[in-house]
């Protein structure tokens, strides 16, 4: 079957898609984003978190089908949506309305494909440009092996969204469907405590 | 395998009446691990997340007629009040990401002896609203349960909501495991107070081939807190009592060793349980101004 959905503020269309198959298997194999991890494949890991309409989700739990019409952010769209959300209150969520393919919302599929995390040198200012969690992730040092990083980054940049002052116990509630095999998580912690101050600062 | 996708309710029971076998779908955490990990190939999947009436909930006089896909979380953060000891189930179900697609018509229609919802819906007292195109009928959530994930459903049949009693007294909910997110209940203990029937109900879940009350045990609390004038004076409730009603929990388990836990262990923990969450609600009652008799409180 077909299925027609947004992924990163714009339309995309996946063909051949089997009925069995999960929205994680579409993105990684049918769409070429590999940024959302497949590890546990039964929602214990969190390592496929995306977006669904705005919600956290495990993406391997979704039925392809279900997300016919449906509004999908990866981390490979996450600094545009981070971006969008800073500067207007967010075009991410919405984006489908406004679907011209040059439009300046979203993340085009040969850009998230393409995309991978160079953090900004604070020296020369090269780099990608990176959401807020991202960067925060780096200059903490929050990533090991890496695997947990991209769920662990769209659940924390949701809970920021919603509770710019978290508590430690909020933080650890909001990622405790995340798990980090490195045991990584004080690091982890630090990242997400840095990007809400920074986040203070900022506003 | 064929994906329907139904846009209303109607054309989901015209769906499910055309195809029995169709495995309903909504958020996916039960039926898609099941998928993914080839233990399933249903002929049909059932999608129920156009369904919009599924996912909102009516607070009524008496109950709360709860869709059978709200997620958790929204049980969590809306109806609190109303249902307390599902709002606090609500919250121990795995992890924010099951709790935003997860929701008690799929806790239901798997029917897991494990299931989180199970121990606060028979403690609170709910019927499950089922529906097919021969017409609806309300199933007590007691007679629900049939077997190890069986239940009452007709093979045409969906569930369309749950119909749980508004909490009018204390509440609690208690789940043993490993650590505190992501976790399949070893064993599991809800318990309401329902001081306009005097009376107290239990839940017990993953102690048993199917969640179960432990109707032993509120027969004698029952009938102990009204001998005592409990009720009306709001006394402590004796421990010789408490401990009583602990073990008649405990004995109306029926668990097995599994990887979780033994059956001992279950059985034991479920006593504790029932202690904690009895001492829990009563000194949460005893605190309120809810008691049936003001007058004779001392």
């Amino acid at each position: 079957m077909r299925v027609n959905f947004t992924v990163n503020g714009r339309p995309q269309e996946a063909d051949d898609v089997w009925e069995g198959e999960s929205l994680l298997y579409v993105l990684r194999e049918r769409l070429g984003l590999p940024g959302s991890k497949n590890a546990c494949e039964q929602g214990e890991c969190g390592s496929c978190t995306v977006r669904l309409d705005g919600v956290p989700v495990c993406s391997c739990l979704v039925a392809a089908g279900q997300a016919e019409g449906r509004d999908v952010v990866t981390v490979e769209g996450l600094a545009d949506f981070a971006k969008q959300r800073g500067e207007q209150g967010g075009c991410a969520s919405g984006a489908s309305g406004a679907s011209g393919a040059s439009g300046s919302c979203g993340t085009s599929l040969q850009d998230a494909q393409g995309w991978s995390a160079k953090g900004q040198d604070s020296q020369t200012g090269e780099g990608t440009e990176l959401a807020p969690i991202q960067q925060a992730f780096i200059d903490a040092g929050a990533v090991q092996c890496g695997f947990c990083t991209p769920g662990l980054l769209v659940a924390a940049d949701e809970m920021l969204e919603r509770n710019p002052n978290p508590s430690d116990a909020d933080i650890r509630e909001a990622l405790s469907g995340n798990l980090c095999r490195c045991t990584g998580y004080e690091k982890i912690m630090d990242a997400v405590r840095l990007a809400a101050a920074r986040q203070g600062e900022a506003v | 395998m064929d994906f329907l996708r139904p846009a209303s309710w109607e054309e989901a029971l015209a769906a499910k009446a055309e195809h029995p076998t169709a495995v309903p779908i909504a958020g996916g955490t039960d039926v898609m691990v099941e998928i993914n990990f080839d233990h399933r190939r249903p002929e049909y999947l059932l999608d129920l997340n156009r369904i919009g009436d599924l996912e909102e909930w009516e607070v009524g006089e008496e109950s709360v007629r709860l869709g059978a896909s709200v997620p958790y979380t929204k049980i969590m953060e809306n109806l609190r009040g109303e249902l307390p000891g599902l709002a606090l189930a609500s919250h121990t179900v795995a992890s924010p990401q099951i709790r935003n697609r997860g929701g008690v018509g799929g806790n239901l229609g798997t029917a897991s002896p494990a299931g989180d919802a199970h121990p606060a819906l028979l403690a609170a007292g709910a019927e499950v609203e089922v529906e097919s195109v021969r017409g609806s009928r309300l199933i007590p959530v007691d007679d629900f349960y049939t077997g190890v994930k069986r239940n009452a459903l007709a093979p045409d049949e969906l569930i369309r909501a749950v119909r749980i009693k508004k909490a009018d007294g204390p509440q609690q909910y208690s789940k043993v495991g490993t650590r505190n997110a992501m976790v399949i209940a070893v064993c599991a203990f809800g318990l309401a107070l329902h001081p306009e029937t005097r009376t107290v109900r239990t839940g017990i879940g993953s102690a048993a081939p199917t969640p179960v009350r432990a109707k032993a045990a509120e027969e004698f609390l029952n009938a102990a807190l009204e001998e005592g004038g409990f009720w009306d004076n709001g006394k402590i409730i004796t421990p010789s009592v408490a401990k009583q009603f602990a073990d008649l929990c405990s004995g109306a388990c029926n668990p097995i060793d599994d990887v979780r836990g033994t059956a001992s262990y279950r059985r034991h923990a479920v006593g504790v349980m029932a202690r904690r969450t009895l001492t829990w609600t009563w000194e949460s009652y005893r605190g309120t101004a809810g008691r049936t008799n003001k007058g004779s409180a001392a």
